[in-house]
């Protein structure tokens, strides 16, 4: 590989062990990630806020306690990207909203803080969809983020920055925040590994709401080990978030490398309609028979209030996108009713004397199209009447979505499946449509549903040369199977780290 | 079964939203609305009645904290985003008193 700087190549925990053997110091990993933010930012765009001069002064920091002959912990000295919904004292915390431009936050989210203990360098705040609100990262308040591959084309989303920040070698490693795909549809598009664990593995603490009983944090990384290892290091019980669940955290790193006996690989039959790219199932079907051939036993399992139905006009639905989005609605125009212009985030310069009109002009100006709708949707279908109807409809939807899951696991380990029915779209191409939009999350917003964990790592290139990923989808917990299945895929394959032509040149 | 959505309610829910719109925002939303709301429809094919509602995944119940004090932002951290303060206080307009 040409160009860039060799000693950052690879993946966090080669670095990690790089730069605990002394051959690596914190200073130099830093200065060579900011070197390639300086080059390629302008063209990917993953950043709202690069903390140089904070990172150069973290990574020193770690050097001298090396030098004191410390061990620096599992990320010791691993620069990596912060979604920026996740709060953090330094720089600001602005969920790319206008809204929250100028907000700094007063306190650390639990998962950086859980990195920044593990000895992780914080590069910076990406961008995403402003408050998670989107697939494509073009929702964002301040500019679209761009995919490394092709940057006529998006980088998925919410998580759009954290996934093209790893892609590009902007970092060694990401977070990002999957309410209902926001982590793995954009490593997919991004060709990079991104797992949402199970809901209550991580806390949520400090991480900006939008769907409470859907939100989890997760890693966004190069490879599967990679995922492996910051999984192991945000997960954990957290007393500041009462849904953070009390349970032992495994060593995922330790055995990750470990292929899984006997492993039974569920196709979901729903997900293989028209729906879904030629190319893409062409690649799925190829990722089973990788399985096959690495000892695995390759079955069809059934998700029908997941099913993809298309009308006669070619126009997709199904129960758990309509689900997902009354759910998570209601539940963003609950969380988002906080953004009052009082206590903190925009106020309007207008001068006006009553309260109501102050709300409701602030919010007016400071809050994206798709933020007012998803508000103003949640508010309806919470509203006196229509509540039966709608969220408490789809309270039940989501348990037999479900029991569908529990009744899937009987006969399989893990579930493969698309992370996305297409590659990465290009920019704009979906901005005037939200429903279109919605349906990009098809595949993975079930998961959220059923707080079940999931990965989706790269499995080839289209034609086009856009990353094509995959999902692998565990019962609650099994994070260790996921990671363990993911990393076999990635042995018997080939496929791993793929670097697009950028970040080689 | 849902009502339809014309402009009218459009700006009744901006003001339950507390989200001012513009006339051409109504319109746009109006249509947006409605089409949203007609996919959401798609869930009443579905029998439910003797399911059981799921709230979250997490399936945890009555989760309480030891009562031990701690530390909370001082008076200066939680100020310290205010659009507008006077001393310790948020300011806001008069929201008491002589209303219009």
């Amino acid at each position: 590989m040409s160009g860039g700087d060799e000693r950052i190549r690879g993946s966090a925990h080669e670095l990690r062990d790089r730069i605990a053997a002394g051959e690596v110091s914190c200073e130099q990993a830093a200065t060579a990630y900011l070197a390639a933010i300086e080059r390629h930012e302008p063209t990917v765009a993953a950043y709202n806020e690069v903390l140089a001069d904070d990172a150069l002064r973290q990574a020193r920091a770690l050097d001298a306690r090396r030098a004191a002959g410390e061990d620096l912990g599992p990320l010791g000295g691993v620069p990596i990207a912060v979604k920026d919904n996740l709060c953090t004292t330094v720089g600001h915390t602005t969920c790319s909203s206008k809204m929250l431009q100028s907000f700094r936050s007063p306190y650390t989210a639990t998962a950086v803080a859980k990195l920044q203990q593990a000895g992780a360098v914080v590069l910076g705040k990406t961008n995403l969809d402003e408050f998670a609100m989107g697939s494509s990262t073009e929702n964002s308040g301040f500019a679209p983020t761009h995919n490394p591959w092709d940057p006529t084309r998006v980088p998925g989303g919410s998580s759009g920055g954290s996934a093209a920040a790893v892609a590009g070698r902007l970092c060694a490693a990401a977070v990002g925040s999957d309410t209902g795909g926001s982590i793995r549809q954009p490593a997919a598009f991004c060709g990079v590994v991104g797992l949402k664990p199970t809901y209550g593995r991580v806390s949520r603490y400090g991480l900006v709401a939008y769907g409470s009983s859907l939100d989890q944090v997760g890693p966004i990384t190069v490879d599967v080990a990679d995922a492996a290892l910051l999984t192991g290091v945000l997960a954990g019980h957290d007393a500041r978030d009462s849904t953070s669940v009390p349970r032992d955290v495994p060593d995922y790193l330790a055995t990750v490398e470990t292929p899984i006996e006997g492993l039974r690989v569920g196709l979901v039959e729903e997900f293989f309609s028209d729906a879904l790219d030629a190319e893409i199932a062409a690649v799925l079907h190829g990722a089973a028979e990788t399985y096959r051939d690495a000892g695995a036993t390759v079955v069809d399992v059934s998700l029908p209030h997941s099913r993809i139905d298309i009308d006669e006009g070619g126009a997709l639905s199904s129960y758990a996108v309509a689900c997902y989005y009354i759910l998570a609605m209601a539940e963003a125009s609950s969380n988002l009713a906080r953004y009052d212009s009082v206590h903190y985030g925009h106020r309007t310069a207008e001068k006006l004397d009553d309260i109501v009109a102050l709300y409701s002009r602030s919010r007016a100006e400071a809050l994206g199209q798709e933020v007012k709708r998803r508000i103003m949707l949640g508010t309806y279908t919470l509203s006196a009447g229509y509540y039966d109807a709608y969220y408490n409809k789809a309270s039940k939807v989501r348990r037999l979505i479900k029991n569908d899951f529990d009744r899937a696991f009987e006969a399989c380990d893990v579930l493969l499946c698309p992370t996305s029915p297409t590659p990465a779209f290009q920019l704009g191409e979906k901005t005037d449509d939200p429903l279109t939009m919605y349906l990009a999350d098809i595949y993975t917003i079930s998961v959220n549903l059923a707080g079940l964990p999931g990965i989706s790592i790269p499995a080839g290139l289209s034609a086009a040369g856009l990353p094509i990923g995959m999902q692998l989808i565990g019962p609650v917990f099994a994070e260790e199977t996921v990671l363990r299945a993911g990393r076999m895929y990635e042995q018997a394959s080939g496929i791993s780290r793929l670097v697009p032509p950028l970040a080689r040149a | 079964m849902p009502q339809t959505i014309d402009e009218t309610l459009v700006r009744h829910i901006g003001r339950l939203s507390r989200i001012e719109l513009t006339d051409e925002e109504v319109r746009t939303l109006r249509r947006q609305l409605a089409d949203i709301l007609e996919y959401f429809d798609k869930l009443q094919q579905l029998d439910t009645d003797r399911v059981e509602p799921m709230a979250h995944a997490a399936e945890l119940r009555n989760v309480l904290a030891n009562d031990t004090p701690v530390e909370g932002l001082t008076p200066e951290q939680a100020l310290a985003n205010a659009p507008a303060r006077d001393g310790d206080f948020f300011q806001v307009p008069k929201v008491i008193g002589e209303s219009s």
